[in-house]
């Protein structure tokens, strides 16, 4: 059984403060969702909102269609995996993961049996008599899955749990997290503020920043094609060039910045004289004029730093207008073209860059 | 040598002469003396190191059996008042846990930090009264006259002045609050220490309270719950000022069986071996509880 989740106009205060404004979003039977921003923008808010730990100031949650107002956290079909985990540090991996069933009654052989199934899911056989203070970072972590998993939720709702965990570890459960989820089938709401964890794992993000549902689309989507100034400037990196509009074309708008004229999509129908942010990414940007649509999207910069990563270098320009560009270059194995100090040509393609309403960006 | 070192020589040297008169001066050798006070006859002084001055269990054979020209089998008279006291301080000791848990529990998880400090502050305000002016206090609050029954006089609820004090209330209550903050403290400490997630995982796995409490906070807070049980416990059986002002006028307490052979008996013997046997009782039986919660000592102290 799984069932999705209906979020009817919530707003959640706390006192004068907004927590959550205004979110409205269906996150669909048997998806990985995921509530991607910075911290203090209210995603962990809508995850306890959810699971019944806060009651919505405004507005309802619905799960599998059934309104959950006035349903505690103790009987709501949801399962919460906690930043922490909240293992109980007394009880052995196996009560731990059966301290659900134990709750409903469950007997002693049957809980016992179903810890070994979940075991197994979690590649953790033979280890349910272990202490959790034995076990290391990534086992807990599965352990903690486990635990949700054995009350047998529609839906689990899981809040940064792989923070805790270093990044080779943390790469390797993003893995796991994905293929535990398609093998169990159930409804995944997930929170974070990693854009990778985020990119990687999900059908479908909510970018959320100070309350507010930014937008809610596949990665690849929310990557390509950013809502607003906030969204293109927190899910990946971004360079923002700020200025007004000059001319519209069919999809494309023209804004004059401080370091020229620059053609991008126009995605939100903005008119002239109206203030704008063009954004061109750097693995967008070319070294030299080839890119260019004919006298736009031409910028000049000095080379400031350049740091080399291996499959890619990333080489930093301080642009007409005294902003720092980044550019993001395959690594062709010669030695690089570009020296500190000297003066570039760069240029992009207009299909790749996009002229937003001016907004708020991340971070600032 | 390497605590020398590590100390240097004022600190390891003052640390050395401190718990060494500690120990040795103040609890092994007058204890040591007790002992030895108690397997000896009552003799006037100038027999004192005479020849009829042996060592002999007559003082803890009292206890038990009596006199041997009595005709009951037992003291019953004194062994009465032991188990008494035993069995009245441990329902004390649950009374002010059955007070005290969910009161720390309340200060330490769920209030938020100023209201925390207020209630620290209303617990521990009261206890700057002494406790004789406390206990009085609370026998005129028990007496016939006393408040207690005016008002419910008053109101009309009772036709008759209830007597709390022979009904042992006013002991019972006497005892629960003098002692209330040493239960309080351990408890609230260690419930302090649990991460309030665990809470809200068991509850989101669908825990009802009940089971929260005895699964997952009660386990966890378990060598606090035992350090109270145990200081409130050892206390009250030990008490003498409350059972003496708050006791009804049938109900003995151990100590002042005690007290009255060193004070009116005049016989110091018979007294430590009481004592003795009093301090021994609620050691063993305080192990065997630990034992019973499988409490180990050393998590008792930290």
């Amino acid at each position: 059984m799984s069932a999705d989740v209906e979020l009817d106009h919530i707003t959640v205060r706390f006192g004068d403060y907004v927590a959550v404004d205004d979110a409205d979003l269906r996150v669909e039977d048997g998806e990985f969702f995921s509530f991607l921003g910075p911290s203090g923008c209210g995603k962990t808010t809508i995850l306890r909102t959810i699971s019944g730990f806060l009651e919505p100031s405004e507005g309802g949650v619905r799960i599998g269609g059934r309104d959950m107002r006035g349903i505690g956290p103790n009987r709501r079909p949801t399962a919460l995996i906690f930043q922490n985990l909240a293992l109980f540090p007394l009880m052995s991996v196996a009560d731990n993961i059966t301290y659900g069933l134990r709750v409903r009654g469950v007997s002693g052989a049957e809980r016992r049996r179903k810890a070994d199934e979940l075991l197994e899911l979690i590649a953790l056989r033979g280890q349910g008599d272990k202490k959790v203070g034995e076990l290391s970072g990534g086992q807990r972590q599965r352990v903690a899955i486990a635990r949700a998993l054995a009350v047998e939720p529609d839906v689990l709702l899981l809040d940064e749990p792989l923070s805790a965990l270093d990044l080779k570890l943390r790469q390797h459960m993003r893995t796991e997290l994905r293929t535990i989820q398609q093998r169990v089938g159930i409804t995944f709401i997930y929170i974070t503020h990693d854009q990778g964890e985020a990119l990687t794992m999900s059908d479908r993000i909510a970018v959320m920043s100070d309350g507010v549902v930014q937008q809610i689309d596949q990665g690849a989507t929310v990557y390509d094609n950013p809502a607003t100034s906030f969204v293109a400037s927190f899910v990946g990196e971004n360079n923002p060039f700020f200025g007004r509009v000059s001319r519209t074309e069919t999809g494309f708008a023209v804004a004059d910045t401080a370091s020229g004229a620059l053609v991008g999509r126009n995605p939100q129908g903005l008119r002239e004289g109206e203030k704008a942010i063009v954004f061109v990414r750097p693995e967008a940007l070319v070294v030299g004029n080839g890119a260019a649509n004919g006298q736009a999207n031409v910028i000049r910069g000095m080379v400031t730093n350049a740091e080399f990563e291996g499959p890619t270098v990333n080489l930093y320009l301080r642009v007409e207008g005294g902003r720092e560009v980044m550019l993001l270059m395959p690594h062709s194995g010669g030695a690089p073209s570009l020296a500190i100090g000297e003066e570039a040509v760069v240029s992009f393609d207009p299909q790749r860059a996009v002229v937003l309403p001016e907004g708020a960006l991340a971070g600032e | 040598m390497r605590f020398v070192r590590r100390n240097g020589l004022f600190l390891s040297g003052y640390l050395l002469v401190a718990v060494t008169v500690w120990i040795v001066f103040m609890i092994v050798l007058p204890q040591l003396y007790m002992v030895d006070f108690s397997f000896r006859p009552n003799l006037p002084l100038n027999e004192i190191g005479g020849p009829d001055d042996k060592y002999t269990l007559e003082n803890y054979r009292y206890l038990v059996f009596g006199r041997p020209t009595d005709e009951a089998l037992l003291n019953w008279l004194h062994l009465e008042v032991f188990f008494r006291t035993i069995i009245a301080s441990i329902c004390v000791t649950l009374l002010d846990f059955c007070l005290c848990y969910p009161l720390a529990y309340y200060m330490a998880q769920v209030a938020r930090g100023g209201r925390t400090r207020l209630l620290l502050l209303l617990l521990i305000l009261p206890f700057w009264v002494n406790e004789i002016l406390r206990a009085f206090a609370f026998r005129l609050l028990f007496a016939s006259g006393g408040m207690i029954n005016t008002a419910l006089l008053g109101l009309g609820l009772i036709e008759q002045p209830i007597d709390f004090l022979r009904a042992d209330v006013a002991l019972y209550a006497g005892l629960s609050y003098a002692y209330i903050l040493l239960m309080m403290f351990p408890i609230y400490n260690a419930v302090e220490s649990l991460d309030h997630n665990q809470v809200e995982a068991a509850r989101d796995l669908g825990a009802p309270w009940w089971h929260i409490h005895l699964f997952v906070v009660m386990p966890f807070a378990k060598p606090g719950i035992a350090a109270g049980c145990t200081m409130v416990f050892m206390l009250s059986a030990g008490a003498l000022a409350v059972p003496q002002i708050l006791g009804g006028p049938s109900s003995l307490w151990f100590t002042q069986v005690i007290y009255d052979w060193f004070y009116q008996g005049g016989n110091w013997p018979q007294g430590s071996a009481y004592a003795f046997v009093l301090l021994i009782a609620c050691i063993l039986f305080v192990l065997l509880v630990m034992r019973l919660f499988k409490v180990g000592l050393g998590e008792i102290a930290r």
